[in-house]
Parts: C-alpha cells; structure tokens; sequence
C-alpha cells in the first residue's frame, strides 16, 4: 500500500501538490442516490482505477413503498391507483398488466370496443415513454438540445392523455372487465392529427440526434450484451431486442387486439457498431415509437362502432382462494409480470410484480467491468431504467 | 410443448420427485421437492427438447396455515417458446432451499430479493443479502404476521396525526376496533 496522504498546504507549488496526491490503489466511490443521470434514486458503489471502473455495484431501494403488501391488503379494484405508482412513466402497462391478471383469475370478458381504448391508451403512453427515454439518454450523453424536443412531443401526448382520463402522470384508467372513460368526442381526429405531426418529427429527430455522427461514435460499441447473456439475465423488451431476440409478447404471445394487429418488431443489427450495444438499445427506441404511430392508425381505422366500456363485472370481486393467474404484457420497458394468488375475502393473498428495471439492474455489475465512469452513466440510460419500477 | 408434456418428461426423469400436475384451475403447476430443484433445473435448461433458457419469475407465497412457505418458480423457453411453472413447498419456520444462480443469472437478484422480503435462504447463493431495506432491518415485510418495527435509527415509521390526539396509528387501530366492539355490546 502508498504511503499515508499529506494534506496539501497553500504554500505549495502546484508540483509539489500533484506529487503528494499521487496515490495509486483503487477508489471506491458512492454514485448516487442524488445523482442526476441515474434516473431515479440509485446508488452506485463505483471501484475504480482511474477512469476505468472496475466493478460498478448497484444499490437499490431506495424508493421501495412496499406496493406488493400493499396489495394484499386492498380490495382487486382498490389497488388499480396503486399500480400507476408502479412505473410513473409509463403508468397506463401497469395497470393493464393488473387488470389482465385479475379478469383472468375471475374470468371476467373484457369488451371489444374497451380493448381498444385500452391499447389507444397504452400505445400513446408507450410513444412518450420512450421520448423520454431517447431525451434522457442524449442528455446524459452530453447532448442537451434533442430532450425539450422529445420533452415538447410528449406533452402533446400527456394533453390527449389528459383529455382522456383527467391526469398527465399517474393515470388510472383502465378498470377490471374495461375502461373508466369512453374516448372524447373528435378524439380520433386529433390522435390522426397528432400522429401525422408526430412521424415528420421523428425524421427530424433521426436526423438531429440518431444518426448524428458525434452521437454514434459516443455510443457504437458500448456495451454490448450477447444474445446469450440477455437472455441468461432475463432482460426484456427493447433491451433484449437490441440484442437481436425476436421476441415481442405483443407477437408472440399476443393479447387484447394485437392479433389483428400488423406491426414490425425492430431488432438491433448492429448497423453502426457491434449487435446490441447502447447505440442499438437507443435505435430500437426510436423504431418502437414509429411502429406505435402505425399500431395506433390501425387501431383508430378499426375500432367499433358500438362504445361498450365496461364488461359484466360483480360488485363484488370474489374469488376462489387460492386460484393463481400469471399475465405477461408488453410494457414500454419490456415483458411485465403480475403474479397473482387470490385471496379467501375480495383481495389477493400474493401479489408480485416481475418488472423490466429490477432485471436490467442485475446486469449492471457484468457489464462495468473495464468500462470508463462515463460509460457507466450511458450504460444506465441505454437500459431505460426507471427507479420506482425497480423497487416496486 | 404444452404443460402436460413438459411435466410427463420431468416425471419420466425424476419419478416421485415431481409431482402431480395440480388442478387446472388457471395456470397448471407441479410440485418439486426441495432437495430436488437444482438437478431439476439443470434438466429443463440441458434438455434439448425442454431448452429452458430463462428463469422469468421467481416469488414466494406464505401460507401460516399450511404452516408453509410456497417457493414458485415461473421458467420460460425462448427457442421453444413454452412455459412452465414449478412450486417448492418449504416448512415454515425455517425455510431454507439450494439456490439456482448456477443455471441461470437472473436468479441472482430474484433470490434476493424473495430473501429480503420473504426471508427464504437460499443455500450456495454468492452474495445473498438484503436488496429493498437496509441491511439491520427486523423482519420480513411479506411475512402474514410481520410487524413493522416502531423506529428504525430513531425515525420513526409510524405517523401520530394531529386531529387523532397524536395517537399512534397502530394503537389508533387497536382503539377503534375496541370501541367498536362496545359499540356492538
């Protein structure tokens, strides 16, 4: 070990000084929680050597409100407000994914014309999750300009998803068997209206950050996860597609309406670097929203006509102790996951959650291993984490 | 494969050691014996047929009156892409299984997290400590019969509301339902 530092004096040279910090054994550095690119409250005990990490360890739970206790105590529709909490920028999966769950523990029917507004809803929401996501991690990059453009976008979408359930964040409108709103007169227009202004943005958008050639050199390379090792950590969604999996619970294990549905799944090829690094990760993103603008017209073209919200539900939602259901939905961050054990009175005995976040954290200490401190704050944007989502 | 058939090849290789497939009242699952789950697991990732490739979900469900803890393990295959879903039936007071971060890495946090929260052990863990709470926490929060500890490094984790008296939540509780019950008396 080096010799125990001095504290350097004012009456030094600035020679002196460099010389007496010289210090040559690793650093062991907190990152977070109150850091500002770590999306959220997460901390990060960061080893290093230099610039040169050598092991980034996450700390999470830092925002950990116990949401799975919470649901064993509240009633099936009572705990709908709670699963908003669950992902805050992307509220309108959680409570699909929970609607879902229970409908199918209670064999509830869910009405054609409610499914769409479901997915309206959620395609809307996914459009300006990822503008957030793609804002974010330019900035966290060091490219300020493309967030308030993503930022100007997505209030656009929080209007319309305000004028349909009457909050921006946390929205709260799906009901188990449906919706809680049927959609605004002249709503369709101005989604049509929306999405024609929206696609020449996203060239625009394309042309000012994705294929900007300082952005690319920043991030091809960086960070690459093997087809294999995606799998083997169970990242989802655009994460594990940037790796080149071709899997889209949306596709392949389709629900609501999405089988009537044609929409591609874009998959990373690693155009600008190596297959599934952080400029993939960003690429899929931005292709994801395009593909969301294509469902959304369809959806709109297809709707019916007849504005049935609600299906047959009980009052009272009762169900057989014991009984379990298990649904998977393609949020904005990936596969999620609600397992729910029912309970002997109107609530669950068991509710867990299995989200996107938790997963793509667990990565995070392979993947640092020998990349700068710089890399580390883009390796975090890449995956889109989101804080609440982690510790539920 | 279906469930079915994904069970009989288990059963076929393990014999007593898996199970009946359980009623299906919704999603269809087999029972594993705990000492049992590593070999299992191993299996449904080396099978060619089977191909396991990921562990999707891993939770535990508490039963005190089964005396119980439920450990259920939702595995899923992306080449073959079919599902399957295991339960460990462990004893209550000392619930203690072999952990299968060897197969696949996504248990690692998975486990944790479930020993946090459920306080499973999950033997041969690499790094098995508190995820969520801090690490000198008492007790595991989604236990049936957890209860919260009233300060934790002198905050506290109970509210006094003014318009109550500054009475403590927990008691606040205790009071109303006794006054309920003279109420009924």
């Amino acid at each position: 070990m080096s010799k125990p530092l001095e504290i350097p004096t004012m009456d030094m040279t600035s020679k002196e000084v460099m010389r007496r910090i010289e210090y040559t054994g690793d650093m062991l550095l907190n990152m977070g929680p109150q850091h500002p690119s770590t999306h959220g409250v997460i901390n990060f005990l960061v080893q290093t050597d230099g610039e040169v990490m050598k092991r980034a360890i996450p700390e999470v739970g830092y925002l950990h409100r116990s949401l799975e206790k919470i649901g064993e105590r509240c009633t099936y529709n009572g705990y709908m407000p709670y699963t908003d909490r669950v992902d805050y920028i992307a509220a309108m999966f959680a409570n699909q994914g929970w609607a879902m769950a229970v409908e199918k523990i209670a064999g509830i029917q869910v009405p054609k014309y409610a499914e769409y507004c479901r997915v309206i809803a959620c395609e809307l929401n996914r459009i300006s999750s990822h503008l957030i996501s793609v804002g974010t991690m330019a900035m966290d990059v060091g490219a300020v300009t493309p967030f308030p453009y993503a930022l100007r976008e997505r209030e656009f979408i929080n209007d319309l998803l305000e004028e349909l359930c009457g909050a921006r964040l946390t929205y709260n409108y799906l009901r188990i068997g449906g919706v809680a709103f049927d959609l605004p007169s002249g709503y369709q227009e101005k989604v049509t209206t929306f999405l024609d202004h929206f696609e020449k943005i996203l060239d625009e958008f394309n042309r000012l950050i994705t294929y900007n050639e300082i952005f690319i050199r920043r991030l091809a390379h960086l960070a690459p996860i093997p087809q294999q090792m995606a799998i083997d950590y169970c990242l989802v969604g655009p994460n594990l597609r940037a790796s080149g999996v071709n899997f889209d619970v949306r596709k392949q294990l389709p629900y609501s309406v999405y089988p009537g549905l044609q929409f591609d799944i874009p998959l990373g090829k690693g155009e600008q670097g190596t297959q599934g690094d952080a400029w993939d990760r960003f690429w899929c993103r931005v292709e994801e929203m395009r593909q969301s603008c294509r469902i959304l017209r369809q959806c709109l073209a297809q709707i019916p006509k007849e504005h049935d919200i609600m299906g047959k539900v009980p009052r009272k939602i009762k169900v057989p102790e014991g009984t379990e259901g298990y649904s998977r939905i393609e949020s904005a961050r990936g596969d999620m996951q609600y397992y729910v054990v029912a309970g002997a009175g109107e609530n669950a005995h068991r509710v867990k959650i299995r989200t996107g976040s938790f997963t793509a954290m667990g990565i995070i200490d392979a993947l640092s291993r020998g990349l700068m401190i710089a890399d580390l704050v883009a390796l975090i944007a890449s995956l889109d984490v989101v804080a609440p989502e982690i510790d539920r | 494969m279906t469930f079915e058939e994904i069970h009989q090849r288990l059963a076929a290789k393990f014999g007593d050691r898996v199970g009946p497939l359980a009623p299906a009242n919704k999603d269809p699952w087999a029972p594993v014996q705990p000492a049992a789950i590593l070999e299992v697991c191993r299996f449904l990732q080396e099978d060619p047929d089977l191909a396991f490739d990921c562990l999707m979900n891993l939770s535990s469900v508490d039963w005190p009156k089964k005396n119980q803890i439920e450990v259920v393990y939702h595995f899923w295959s992306y080449s073959k892409q079919h599902s399957f879903i295991a339960k460990c039936l462990l004893d209550r007071g000392r619930p203690e299984i072999a952990s299968i971060e060897s197969v696949w890495k996504s248990a690692d946090w998975l486990e944790r997290e479930q020993f946090d929260l459920m306080g499973v052990v999950f033997t041969g863990h690499p790094d098995l400590r508190r995820i969520m709470l801090p690490d000198d926490w008492v007790g595991n929060p989604l236990r049936k019969d957890y209860k919260e500890q009233a300060e934790w490094h002198n905050i506290t984790t109970t509210r006094e509301s003014p318009l109550d008296g500054f009475v403590r939540l927990d008691e606040l509780v205790k009071k109303k339902a006794s006054e309920k019950k003279e109420v009924l008396q």
